[in-house]
This record gives structure tokens, C-alpha cells and sequence, in this order.
């Protein structure tokens, strides 16, 4: 019943929506490649690429002129026959690798790819040494049985543990 | 429960040996590493505007492109990449009339071309000729040449993400500094006079 009124309420907000966006307004949507598999290829690369005037989106989710221009020569160079990184290389070219979501990895950017898996393995170094230490300390001279007085301790700590 | 714990017994810990000033800096590695990680963070956070991209193209030659004139302004002819790299240094100012910051740096891109320091081209982007015709027609026009980028593809190819941009081009026609957003009396006099003076040797 629930599901029924949310489907009914989406689909008044599709109908809305659809309706507002009808002609006139300032949006114009995209001319798509023919195939299909072109236009597949060329979206997947609108996704990974930056707007460079929003900086947090990618050419795909904005809608600001140079994005759509952006989109276009994507769409233009691959029904023209070009790979997925000749697209890529042609607006690094002009862009730089910042308008790459994604940042390429070199040696530049070995700090940013390995950094993190780099500080993890040192801590977990750090952190086995030191359990190991610490274990290896129990073992030997540091672990003395428990004075009379301790065990009478630590028996009155369980016993109120258990109230 | 938790209480009772409280009130167990110190003494255990007064009886440990004193710690060393060797392994108390040990303890305070940690402390001291995270202050300079935050340092170095909290500077690169603060200083630089992180809207402001590094041009791809600055050492490299300016891009080929061979635009046609602004409507009302046929008499210069237009603007293409053979203007450039004969030899002298030059200006090139990436301007639209829908671009309100264009308009706040338009009256010192006028007294730059009056005072003829340098030459200054101008690439007019992804206007209307109408528009353009009339904004320069009223604001008065700065440039030596000047083309119009209809369909803003030259300006992609200078990497332009928001006008106005203002890029230094030397003798060879290679591009030597970019200049993002409207241009200053400071920017000016601070940065590009300088460098155009250093290439000028």
C-alpha cells in the first residue's frame, strides 16, 4: 500500500518534471553519437572528466557551456575514430591532468596513489612490533607470578564483577 | 562497578622505573609528527585559490588557430597563431561581452593599449557578433587584433576554463604565463611588466 502511494507520488514528480522541462527552456540536451557503442564510449569518458568551471563535477553532471562543449568534442573525436585516450590526451593537452577525475599515476603522484597503503603498512609494522615486544616481555622476567596479596585483589575485583 | 575500579590502588604505577628522556621523545614522536603533517596540510589549505589551474600550456607554443574578425572591427583583419611569435612579446586577453569581470578589467586593458607597452590581441569568446559589436562599440576596444571564437573552440584549445584569461606570449610565440580572472593594476605591475621586462633581457 505504502510502495503504491511512493511509486504514484514518483511518478506525479516524473510527470511534473517532464513537463517543466519542456521546450523553451535554456537546457539544450545533447546530440547523441548514431551507435551506440560509440556513445557508450563516449559517456563512460563524459564521466571521468572534470568541469573545469564547477572543478567538482565531471562534463557529464554539469550543465555549464564548457562542459557541454567539452561533451561534444568527446562525442565529435570518438565518432571521428579516436581512442578513448587520444580523447584523453587531447584535453590534458590543454587542461593539464587536473581535468582527469581521476589522477594518472607517476611518479608525481606515487605519494597520492601509495600514501595511504604506505602509512598502513607502517602502522601495522609498528603495531606487530610492538605487540610482539610486549609479548615476548610477558613471557620472560617481567612476568611474576601474583603476590598473595595481588590474587586476593584481583579475586575481591571478579567477585564484584559478578554482582 | 566502575567506581570500584577507580578506587584500585595506584601503587603499582609509582613503583614502575622513570621513563627516559630518550623514550619520552619516543612517546611524543607521534605528537610531533602530526603537528607537521597539520602544518603542511593547514598551508596548503590556507594559501592559493584551489579554483585557480596551472595553464598546460605555459613554455609550450600557443595553439594553432586562425580566427575571423569581430563584426565592426574587419579593418584590423582577424587573429590567427601566424601574429604571434614574430619576434615580440604580446598579450593575449580572452574576453566576452556576457563576462562582468571583462568589463571591471576593460578600462586598464584601454589605458595598457593607450601607454602602447606591449601589444595587446585580443581572442573574443563564444559571443554574439551583435553583442560584441556593441560592447566594444561603447566600452571602447583595447586591441591591436582581435578575432572572434564563435563556437569557443580556439579558446579550448588555450585551455580557457573561465574568461577573462590574460596569457603572456614571448618572441617565439611560446605562452610564458597565464593569467586567470580579471587583471589587476597589481597583477600588472607586480607580475606580467616584470616577466615582460625579463624576456625582453
Amino acid at each position: 500500500m505504502r510502495a503504491m502511494r511512493w511509486a504514484l507520488l514518483g511518478a506525479a514528480c516524473a510527470l511534473w518534471l517532464g513537463l517543466a522541462a519542456g521546450p523553451g527552456l535554456a537546457f539544450t540536451p545533447d546530440e547523441p553519437l548514431g551507435d551506440p557503442a560509440l556513445e557508450a564510449r563516449a559517456r563512460a569518458l563524459h564521466a571521468e572528466l572534470r568541469c573545469m568551471v564547477c572543478q567538482g563535477q565531471s562534463i557529464a553532471d554539469s550543465n555549464a557551456p564548457l562542459a557541454q562543449d567539452m561533451r561534444a568534442i568527446v562525442r565529435e573525436r570518438i565518432g571521428g575514430g579516436a581512442s578513448d585516450d587520444d580523447v584523453r590526451g587531447f584535453l590534458t593537452d590543454r587542461y593539464g591532468d587536473y581535468v582527469l577525475l581521476d589522477p594518472p599515476v607517476k611518479p608525481e603522484t606515487y605519494a597520492l596513489w601509495f600514501g595511504p597503503a604506505a602509512v598502513f603498512v607502517a602502522g601495522a609494522a609498528i603495531a606487530f612490533a610492538l605487540v610482539r615486544r610486549a609479548r615476548a616481555g610477558a613471557r620472560g622476567a617481567g612476568a611474576e607470578p601474583l603476590s598473595a596479596e595481588e590474587r586476593r585483589r584481583l579475586d575481591t575485583l571478579l567477585d564484584d564483577d559478578d554482582t | 562497578m566502575a567506581d570500584e575500579g577507580a578506587q584500585a590502588p595506584r601503587e603499582e604505577q609509582a613503583s614502575r622505573q622513570p621513563v627516559s628522556a630518550a623514550r619520552r621523545l619516543r612517546y611524543l614522536a607521534p605528537m610531533f609528527l602530526f603537528v607537521a603533517l597539520a602544518a603542511a596540510l593547514g598551508v596548503q589549505l590556507l594559501t592559493g585559490d584551489p579554483g585557480k589551474v596551472p595553464s598546460a600550456l605555459i613554455d609550450k607554443p600557443v595553439p594553432e588557430f586562425a580566427l575571423p574578425p569581430v563584426r565592426g572591427f574587419e579593418d584590423a583583419g582577424g587573429f590567427a597563431t601566424a601574429d604571434l611569435g614574430k619576434g615580440e612579446i604580446a598579450l593575449v586577453n580572452i574576453f566576452a561581452s556576457w563576462c562582468g569581470p571583462c568589463r571591471v578589467e576593460h578600462p586598464l586593458l584601454m589605458a595598457l593599449a593607450e601607454a602602447g607597452t606591449v601589444p595587446l590581441y585580443g581572442i573574443n569568446y563564444k559571443d554574439t557578433p551583435d553583442d560584441a559589436e556593441r560592447w566594444l562599440g561603447r566600452l571602447g576596444n583595447p586591441y591591436t587584433l582581435m578575432g572572434a571564437d564563435l563556437d569557443g573552440r580556439t579558446g579550448i584549445d588555450w585551455g580557457v576554463y573561465g574568461v577573462p584569461e590574460t596569457f603572456v606570449v614571448d618572441g617565439a610565440g611560446r605562452i610564458r604565463h597565464r593569467h586567470v580572472g580579471v587583471l589587476s593594476q597589481y597583477d600588472l605591475d607586480e607580475t606580467i611588466l616584470p616577466l615582460i621586462e625579463d624576456l625582453r633581457g
